[in-house]
């Protein structure tokens, strides 16, 4: 893409989050979750980067990390030109208002004693010195935006329906009129007829407020709805990169094509004759990854050097980049 | 009965409502279908629709109260399951009919090895030695596609991954060898790799073992891909009714023509917008007096308003519960 203009909003190298396991009575350290184990992407300005992947394999802990709610393990995150990696969380605190995150589960993630108005006035409390009047007006037109009734400002979180409480978390994340928003499976406790009005939602007030998604979800079709490119991760690592039409129509990766072919297509036609590649066996556990290439203990086409070496993630064609011996050949 | 045999299974105006403080829920109002031998019978809705509690019906595994089963007839083998004892009920129960549910976990018990648990139906109800089960066990595990059976049996859940789990939880189904397998959202909890995993083994276990199931699920593609036949239910009702590529090409009631419109496909065109259902499901407290899915129907009509559409029959085995297609109704909404 030629006339592609954009520029990365978030770069993010080489990020690592590890996470210590203790044993014994000693409480020793004993060795480490690899949750996230190198990661290296841009999110660029104004597009949804869709992060995908199974279960335990990395999505939350990489998108806590770029916000930085973590102390990170290793690697550098730089949002709006501001390198983070390495910043204390005493001086996070200005940073916080251009980044900010919505829940999977609205029902845990939002304090069930609090009014809505008291849940999305809270970052403005914390963070501005406008008037209360000043506040109050800000959450009616926050609760406008996100298609709440404002009659209903005065009420607490178990009134509403899960749809509608996730509109509370999105309008929270927009209070402090943010750039960059992680969205970690913001659907994926809604029922499918919900789905599709707050993904409608997020992509209304991306363009209305120039937003810049990272959108985490294990649902493919979602994301292939939602996403400008795709990241494709397995057991802490991004196995593939690329934009979404490249990914969904010409992936790469053995897991990625796997993955794939594993989502249940809605057409009985098409179900019943696309050839699944069933994966044998499950995932390695993140504190015992395998030698070599991670993927290797599944991947229908395992070759001798990927029980050795492990993959470099490299752009194998034009802005679709991948770890896989398979394009390594020299 | 359409196909001339006699289904193993016959339900027949099921309803059951629930007592509580807000008042009756009515979670399963008029619920009919049949299952013929070997024959998969997908069910969809979304949560809160009744999938579970029209299953937990017929196996008489609701709490009464608050639960009450106001009527209906659940025919196998011959019987009445509704009109059976507690002990008549538990014969039948994990034994001619297994189940599934949908998280392994709580479903198993933690404090004993899998070994005992697939055992224990196998002594129970088939008077096994324990020999014998111990034997049946490893067959089963095997059957299920888990390595190392012998060795396996005396694991406990915890020791298992979620797929291995409810690999277990097929084999304790399948163990007596069941008429019938009712499986509630048992992939809902998995990765879609090991989904796949399960699905493909679902298939292959049908054809072996010519048993009929019913497969609950949220999700169409689940549907698409192992049903033949596909009940919709939304609000304790069954809406529509088909084969499964006639539901999938020629949907009727408009809750299905809009849930199949509202998922994004993986592979076919790619819509610059989602198409919405808009407001919320119904919780019905009461008996419904109207169409369940009225409030969020864009053709709804006067009628839908002041009657339960019943379940048309439109042919090919396909009925649905909407006005729309009684042309009746149509005209005098003209
Ligand atoms: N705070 C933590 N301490 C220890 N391990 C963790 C912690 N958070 C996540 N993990 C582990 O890291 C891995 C990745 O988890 P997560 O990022 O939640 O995956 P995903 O969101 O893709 O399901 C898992 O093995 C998980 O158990
Ligand atoms: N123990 C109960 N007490 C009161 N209402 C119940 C109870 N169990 C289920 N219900 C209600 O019955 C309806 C159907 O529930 P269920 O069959 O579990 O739905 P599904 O399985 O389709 O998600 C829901 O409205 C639910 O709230
Ligand atoms: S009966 Fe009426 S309200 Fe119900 S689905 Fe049909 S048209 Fe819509
Ligand atoms: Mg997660
Ligand atoms: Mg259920």
């Amino acid at each position: 893409m030629l006339d592609n203009p954009a520029k990365p909003l978030v770069s993010v190298r080489d990020l690592k989050m590890h996470f210590p396991i203790y044993s014994g009575l000693l409480r020793r350290r004993v060795g480490e979750v690899k949750a996230v184990d190198g990661l290296t992407f841009d999110v660029m300005e104004g597009e949804t980067l869709g992060l995908v992947g199974e279960s335990g394999c990395g999505k939350s802990t990489a998108g806590r990390a770029v916000l930085r709610l973590y102390d990170i393990t290793g690697g550098q995150i730089a949002i709006d030109g501001r390198e983070i990696g390495d910043t204390p969380q005493s001086q996070l605190r200005e940073m916080r208002p251009t980044m900010q995150m919505v829940f999977q589960d609205p029902q845990a993630s939002l304090n069930p004693r609090m009014t809505v108005e008291a849940i999305i006035r809270e970052p403005l409390d914390e963070h501005t010195t406008l008037t209360p009047m000043e506040k109050r007006k800000k959450v009616a037109k926050l609760m406008d935006a996100v298609g709440l009734n404002r009659k209903f400002a005065a009420r607490y979180p178990h009134a509403f329906s899960g749809g509608q409480r996730q509109r509370i978390g999105i309008a929270r994340a927009l209070a402090l009129n943010p750039k960059f928003i992680v969205c970690d499976e913001p659907i994926a406790a809604l029922d499918v007829s919900i789905q599709a009005q707050v993904v409608n939602l997020l992509e209304d007030l991306q363009e209305k407020f120039g937003l810049t998604y990272l959108f985490i979800s294990h649902d493919l079709s979602m994301v292939r709805h939602i996403a400008t490119r795709v990241a494709v991760m397995y057991l802490g690592k991004i196995v593939e990169l690329a934009d979404r039409e490249t990914l969904f129509a010409a992936p790469l990766h053995p897991y990625t094509k796997a993955l794939l072919s594993a989502v249940p297509e809605p057409d009985p036609a098409l179900a019943r004759n696309t050839n699944r590649i069933i994966l044998q066996g499950d995932v390695p556990s993140p504190s015992n990854p395998p030698k070599g290439c991670n993927f290797c203990t599944r991947c229908p086409a395992v070759m001798d050097i990927c029980k050795q070496v492990e993959p470099e993630y490299r752009e194998v064609k034009p802005r679709q980049f991948a770890a896989c011996h398979l394009y390594n050949e020299t | 009965m359409p196909h001339g045999t006699l289904p193993v299974l016959d339900v027949q105006d099921l309803k059951t409502v629930f007592k509580t403080r807000a008042g009756e829920v009515h979670a399963v109002n008029d619920v009919s279908f049949h299952l013929q031998k070997g024959e998969l019978l997908g069910v969809v809705g979304e949560s809160g629709s009744g999938k579970s509690v029209t299953m937990m019906s017929l196996l008489g595994l609701l709490p009464m109260p608050p639960a009450e089963i106001r009527s209906g007839r659940v025919m196998f083998e011959g019987q009445d399951l509704l009109t059976l004892d507690p002990k008549g009920l538990r014969s039948v129960r994990g034994a001619r009919i297994g189940f599934i549910f949908q998280d392994p976990m709580t479903s198993l018990n933690p404090v004993f090895t899998v070994g005992h648990q697939i055992a224990e139906p196998l002594r129970k109800h088939m008077g096994m030695s324990k020999k014998r089960a111990a034997e049946r066990s490893i067959e089963l595990l095997e059957l299920v596609g888990i390595p190392d059976a012998g060795r396996r049996l005396y694991d406990y859940p915890h020791q298992f991954s979620g797929g291995m789990r409810q690999r277990v939880m097929i084999a304790i189904a399948l163990a007596c060898d069941p008429q019938v397998l009712i499986a509630d959202e048992p992939t809902t909890a998995l990765d879609v790799t090991i989904q796949a995993q399960i699905l493909e083994l679902m298939k292959e276990l049908r054809d072996k073992l010519g048993m009929a199931v019913i497969w609950i699920t949220h999700d169409l593609g689940v549907i698409a891909g192992i049903a033949d036949r596909v009940m919709v239910m939304y609000g304790g009702q069954v809406v529509e009714h088909a084969p499964v590529h006639e539901l999938f090409a020629n949907p009727q009631h408009p809750y299905t023509s809009a849930l199949l419109k509202t998922i994004p496909s993986i592979s076919g065109k790619r819509a610059a917008r989602l198409t919405v259902i808009e407001g919320q499901p119904p919780l019905v407290l009461g008996a419904p007096t109207s169409c369940p899915f009225r409030d969020r129907c864009a053709q709804a009509m006067p009628v839908c308003a002041v009657k339960v559409p019943p379940r048309y029959d439109v042919g090919e085995g396909h009925d649905a519960a909407c006005f729309l297609v009684d042309p009746l109704e149509v005209a005098n909404a003209g």
